[in-house]
C-alpha cells in the first residue's frame, strides 16, 4: 500500500505548529500503525531529517502512552482500540490519513505528536487513592466482597490514563478519566473512608487543570479504548452531591 | 577497589533469617529521616513501591521514570497474575513449598536465602494490595479467587482479569501519587538516568538527561535505588515496552557494580509469532492460559492443512504426551524450547512454519464460551486485533519470544550491588529466580523488594554509614555530566548512513540465532565476533538526526542501541563461559539423551558475577558459590 500522510509537527511547546506532508510506501496490511510510522521516521533518518516524535511503550494497548489522533478522531476508526493496536489492514492504498496530538488546555505540545499528561497525575494525587501505609493490612480474606462489585470494579479500575476522553470532547473535560477511579473506589469498601474527600479533591483539582465541565455528549465514552461507559460519570457526579450534603455545603 | 562479593545471608535457620535480620539491623530515628535524600530510579511495581514505602516512613525521595507518567512502566503490561503462598484452596500450599517450587524452577541456580524471604513475603503482598483497593478476581463467597501457573501443582496465582501488572502498578503508583501530594516525593518524569556518581566510592547520586528540554541535570543523595526493569530489548524483538532498556543498570556496571548471570534470559513458549520485517515487537498470551488451552502440532511433518481438518489422532499433544503430570503446565524453559524442536523437525504450523497451536477447543466445550470469555477476554481481544484471526473458532497460533531477564546487577541479601549505597531491585537485579522465573513470580518479587525489603535494608545501610553532606556542586558530579555530554555529542556526530533500528534489529538477529533458546560453543564464538563488529558500524555509520537541546527520540534510542551493544558482548560471554544447561540457559553440549538441560552442579554450581574492564576487554569473572542447606539438587523432572 502507499498512503499520503498528513502528519502535524512542531518543534516545541511554543513553536508554532503545521501539517506537513509525507508518504508512506510499502505498508503491509499486518503492521501496526505505529511501526507504519517507524517506517516513516527511518526514511527520515536515511536523509538525516529529524523524526517525527510520538509517544508508545507497550505498543499493546495497556499503557497509555501512545496517543494520536487518526482522521479526526483520537486512537483511529477502530472502537475499543488504542492506536498502537490499530493495523494497517483497516486503510485501503491510495488513502490519506491525517495524524494529530491530543488537543486540550491542560495537554500541552511538548513537539511534534507528544503531549503533557501531567495533569492527570496530579489529580490522582489529589484523592485517587486508598490512605493505607505498607505493613499492618489484615488478611486479605477478611474482607469478602461479592464477585459482582469485584468486576464492576475492575471495569472501571481499567482504565489507562491515556487521555483520549479529553481529547474527544469538544469542553476538554476530564470527567470521564476522573470518574473511572472515583467509581472504581467508591464500589470497593477499601474507598468508603476517603469517599467523599476524594470524589471533591479530583474534581477541584481537574478545575485548577484547566480542563472544561461535562455536557454529557458521550463523545468521550465512544473513543475510550477500554469502552469505559459514561454510566462512570452519572456515578460520579452522585457521588460529588453526596459529598456536599455531608461537607453541608 | 578490590571487590569482594559477600552475599551477607544472615546466619540461622532458614526460616528465621528474615526476622533476625530485622531485628539485627540498625535504625533511622523517625525524626532523622527526613534529613535523608533517597533516590529511586524506576516506577514499576519495584520502583513505585519502594518510593512510596520509603516516603510514607518520612525519607525525602526523588524519583525518575522515562515515561511521562510513573503509571506507564513497563510493569503495566504483566497480564496472567502474582504468586503467594496462602493456601487459600487449601491444596497445599506453603511458605516452604513456594519456596521449593521456585528454587527447583530456577533450575537451583538461585541464592536460596532470598528465595526464602520472598516466598514469605509473598502473603504480605496480597494483604498490602487488597487494602489499596486492588480489585482481585473475587468468588462468588467474595473471597480471593486463585488460578495455576507453571511449574507448580498448587493454585497460589492471584490475578485481575487479563491485566494483573496493571492493577498492582496502580495501586503502587496511587500510593507514590499520595506521597507526592504530601510533598515526601518528587517525582521526576520524561527523565533518563545516564550515569551514577561516586563519591569516596559509594553511590551518592546520577545524571539524568531530561528528555523533555535535552538539559543534562544532577541529582545528590544518600543512596541510589535502582528499579530500571530487565533487558530483554537487547533481542531487538521481545515482549518487553520499547523503552525498556539496560542503559541505568549498563552505566552502574561500568561505574563498578557486577553483572550477574547476564546469560539467564527468559524466552515465554506463548508469544504471537513474527508477522513480518516491519515487526517492532512482540505480543506475550499469558501463560494463564495454558491452564486451559492444550499445545499441539500436526504429527506429520509437513502438514499443511487447517488445523479443523487435522483429526485427533492425527494431533501430538507433546506436551501433555511428554509431561503427564504437569501436561501444559511445565515451566517456560520446557515449553519453549519443546516448540523449538517440534518446528524444527518440520512439524511447525501457519505461513512460517514457526508457530504451534494453543486450542480452546476442549475447554469451551467443558466450561463455555463465557467462561472463557470472563478469565481471558481481553487476551482473546488483544490476539484478534493482531493477527485478524478468532481465537474462539480457531486455535492461537504460538511461539517463544524473548520476555524476561533473571540476570542483572549482583545484589546482596540487602540488595545492595557491590557499588555501596546502590541498591537494585525488581528485574534490574540478579536476586530470585536462578536460571528460570516461573510465570507470576516477577510481580512477586518486584512488590516484596519495594514494599517489605528495601525499607528496611536502606536504614540499616545509612545508619551503619555515616556520610558528608554534599551537593551537585562536587568535582564527582561534574566528571560525570561531561561523561555523558560527551557521548551525546559522539553519537550526534557520527552522522551516518544506517539507522539505529537497523542496527538494533541487526544486534537481535544475532543474539536471537546464536544466543536464543538453544547455544552452542561455535555459535557463541560467532557471535562474539560480529557484535564488536555491529558495535564499529554503529559508532562509524549510525545516523541520529535531530539537536540535543529538545525531545529528541532519536537520540534517546540510540544512547540504549549503543548499551545494548557492549552488554550483548558480556551476555555471550557469559553464556560461554557456562558450559552447562539450567533453566532458560541450554548448552547443545549439555542434555539428558531425552534432550532435557543438564546441570553440571561440580562445576558450576555458582553466580557469575562480572567486573567491567573496559568496553571490548576481557571482563573478570567473580563467583559466588551456591550453598543448597535445604533443597537438595536433583535433575529437574516434570514428567
Ligand atoms: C507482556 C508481559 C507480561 C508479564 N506478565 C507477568 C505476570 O503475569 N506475572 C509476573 O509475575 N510477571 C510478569 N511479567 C514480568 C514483569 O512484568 C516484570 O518483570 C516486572 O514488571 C518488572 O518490574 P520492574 O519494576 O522491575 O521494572 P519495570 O516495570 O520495567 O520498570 C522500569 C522502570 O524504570 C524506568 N527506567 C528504566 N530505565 C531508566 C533510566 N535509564 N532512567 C530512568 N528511568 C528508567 C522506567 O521508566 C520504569 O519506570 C510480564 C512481562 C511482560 C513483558
Ligand atoms: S503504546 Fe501502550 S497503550 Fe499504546
Amino acid at each position: 500500500m502507499r498512503l499520503n500522510l498528513k502528519i502535524w509537527r512542531q518543534a516545541g511547546p511554543a513553536a508554532t505548529g503545521h501539517l506537513e506532508d509525507y508518504t508512506a510506501d510499502n505498508v503491509s496490511p499486518d503492521m501496526s500503525f505505529l511501526e507504519m510510522l517507524d517506517v516513516v521516521n527511518e526514511g527520515l533518518a536515511r536523509l538525516g531529517k529529524d523524526a517525527i516524535a510520538f509517544d508508545s511503550d507497550c505498543r499493546e494497548g495497556i499503557c497509555g502512552m501512545c496517543s494520536l489522533v487518526v482522521n479526526g478522531v483520537p486512537h483511529g476508526p477502530d472502537r475499543g482500540t488504542t492506536v498502537c493496536q490499530l493495523h494497517m489492514r483497516r486503510f485501503k492504498d491510495g488513502d490519506t490519513i491525517t495524524i494529530e496530538p491530543w488537543r486540550a488546555l491542560a495537554f500541552p505540545i511538548v513537539k511534534d505528536l507528544v503531549v503533557d499528561r501531567g495533569a492527570f497525575d496530579r489529580i490522582i494525587a489529589a484523592g485517587g487513592f486508598v490512605s493505607v501505609n505498607c505493613g499492618g493490612a489484615p488478611d486479605g480474606n477478611t474482607l469478602p466482597i461479592s464477585k459482582e462489585i469485584a468486576e464492576q470494579a475492575m471495569d472501571s479500575a481499567a482504565c489507562i490514563g491515556c487521555g483520549a476522553c479529553v481529547a474527544a470532547c469538544k469542553n476538554a473535560s476530564a470527567h470521564l478519566f476522573m470518574s473511572a477511579k472515583i467509581s472504581h473506589l467508591a464500589l470497593l469498601p477499601q474507598g468508603q473512608v476517603e469517599r467523599h474527600h476524594r470524589v471533591m479533591a479530583m474534581i477541584d483539582q481537574a478545575d485548577v487543570e484547566g480542563f472544561g465541565s461535562c455536557s454529557n455528549e458521550g463523545e468521550c465514552e465512544a473513543v475510550c479504548p477500554k469502552e469505559i461507559p459514561i454510566s462512570n460519570i452519572a456515578r460520579m457526579t452522585r457521588e460529588y452531591v453526596r459529598a456536599l450534603l455531608v461537607a453541608g455545603k | 577497589m578490590a571487590i569482594t562479593l559477600d552475599p551477607k545471608v544472615p546466619s540461622g535457620p532458614i526460616a528465621e533469617k528474615w526476622d533476625r535480620h530485622k531485628f539485627a539491623m540498625k535504625l533511622v530515628n523517625p525524626a532523622n529521616k527526613r534529613k535523608y535524600t533517597i533516590i529511586v530510579v524506576g516506577t514499576g511495581l519495584a520502583g513505585a513501591s519502594a518510593a512510596a514505602s520509603l516516603g510514607e516512613l518520612g525519607y525525602n525521595v526523588l524519583n525518575f521514570c522515562i515515561q511521562d507518567s510513573p503509571r506507564r512502566a513497563h510493569s503495566i503490561a504483566a497480564q496472567g497474575g502474582i504468586n503467594a503462598a496462602k493456601n487459600y484452596q487449601n491444596d497445599g500450599d506453603s511458605v516452604y513449598r513456594l519456596f521449593y517450587d521456585t528454587v527447583k524452577g530456577g533450575d537451583y541456580r538461585s541464592r536460596e536465602a532470598n528465595v526464602y524471604r520472598l516466598a514469605q513475603l509473598s502473603v504480605n503482598i496480597i494483604d498490602q494490595c487488597v487494602a489499596q483497593g486492588v480489585p482481585f478476581a473475587r468468588e462468588y463467597g467474595g473471597l480471593l479467587d486463585n488460578r495455576s501457573f507453571g511449574g507448580a501443582q498448587v493454585s497460589r496465582t492471584f490475578y485481575a482479569r487479563g491485566q494483573t501488572g496493571q492493577q498492582l502498578l496502580l495501586g503502587a503508583y496511587q500510593s507514590l501519587m499520595r506521597q507526592v501530594q504530601q510533598k515526601a516525593v518528587r517525582l521526576f518524569p520524561r527523565r533518563e538516568m545516564l550515569d551514577v556518581v561516586l563519591v569516596d566510592g559509594k553511590a551518592r547520586g546520577i545524571v539524568i538527561r531530561n528528555l523533555m528540554t535535552g538539559a543534562i541535570e544532577k541529582y545528590a543523595g544518600d543512596a541510589v535505588i535502582l528499579a530500571t526493569g530487565g533487558y530483554g530489548t537487547a533481542y531487538y524483538l521481545s515482549t518487553n515496552a520499547v523503552n525498556s532498556n539496560v542503559t541505568a543498570a549498563w552505566r552502574a556496571h561500568k561505574r563498578g557494580a557486577l553483572f550477574a548471570n547476564p546469560c539467564f534470559t527468559q524466552i515465554h513458549p506463548t508469544c504471537i509469532p513474527v508477522s513480518g520485517p516491519h515487526q517492532s515487537k512482540l505480543t506475550l498470551m499469558s501463560e494463564s492460559l495454558r491452564n486451559d488451552g492444550r499445545v499441539w502440532v500436526p504429527k506429520n511433518k509437513g502438514d499443511r492443512r487447517p488445523p479443523d481438518q487435522i483429526p485427533e489422532d492425527e494431533r501430538d499433544y507433546y506436551l501433555e504426551r511428554k509431561y503427564p503430570s504437569f501436561g501444559n503446565l511445565v515451566p517456560r524453559d520446557v515449553a519453549s524450547r519443546n516448540a523449538k524442536q517440534a518446528c524444527d523437525d518440520g512439524r511447525g504450523v501457519g505461513e512460517s512454519g514457526l508457530a504451534v497451536y494453543l486450542d480452546f477447543k476442549d475447554a469451551i466445550g467443558r466450561i463455555g464460551v463465557d467462561s472463557i470469555k470472563e478469565k481471558y477476554g481481553n487476551l482473546f481481544q488483544m490476539y484478534q486485533k493482531i493477527t485478524d484471526e478468532d481465537p474462539y473458532k480457531v486455535p492461537m497460533r504460538i511461539y517463544p519470544a524473548m520476555h524476561y531477564a533473571m540476570g542483572g546487577l549482583w545484589v546482596d541479601y540487602n540488595l545492595m550491588s557491590t557499588i555501596p549505597g546502590l541498591h537494585v531491585l525488581g528485574e534490574a537485579n540478579f536476586s530470585d529466580h536462578g536460571a528460570n522465573r516461573l510465570g507470576a513470580s516477577a510481580l512477586m518479587q518486584g512488590l516484596a523488594d519495594g514494599y517489605f525489603v528495601i525499607p528496611y535494608t536502606i536504614g540499616d545501610y545509612l545508619a551503619a554509614n555515616p556520610l558528608p553532606k554534599l551537593t551537585i556542586e562536587h568535582d564527582a558530579f561534574k566528571e560525570a555530566a561531561d561523561n555523558v555530554q560527551k557521548r551525546i555529542d559522539t553519537l550526534l556526530s557520527v552522522k551516518g548512513a544506517k539507522t539505529i533500528r537497523s542496527i538494533h534489529r541487526e544486534l537481535g538477529a544475532v543474539l536471537w540465532d546464536d544466543v536464543g533458546m538453544s547455544r552452542n560453543e561455535a555459535g557463541l564464538r560467532r557471535a562474539l565476533e560480529r557484535i564488536p563488529k555491529l558495535r564499529d558500524d554503529f559508532w562509524h555509520n549510525v545516523s541520529v538526526p535531530g539537536t540535543p537541546d529538545n525531545l529528541n527520540q532519536s537520540l534517546e534510542y540510540a544512547g540504549r542501541v549503543a548499551d545494548y551493544l557492549e552488554f550483548a558482548e558480556l551476555l555471550t560471554l557469559d553464556a560461554l563461559n557456562r558450559r552447562e544447561s539450567c533453566g532458560g540457559h541450554f548448552r547443545e553440549e549439555s542434555q539428558t539423551p531425552e534432550n532435557e538441560a543438564l546441570r553440571d552442579d561440580a562445576n558450576y554450581s555458582y553466580a557469575a558475577a562480572w567486573e567491567f574492564k573496559g568496553v571490548g576487554k576481557a571482563p573478570e569473572l567473580h563467583k559466588e558459590p551456591l550453598v543448597f542447606d535445604e533443597v537438595h539438587l536433583t535433575q529437574r523432572s516434570y514428567k
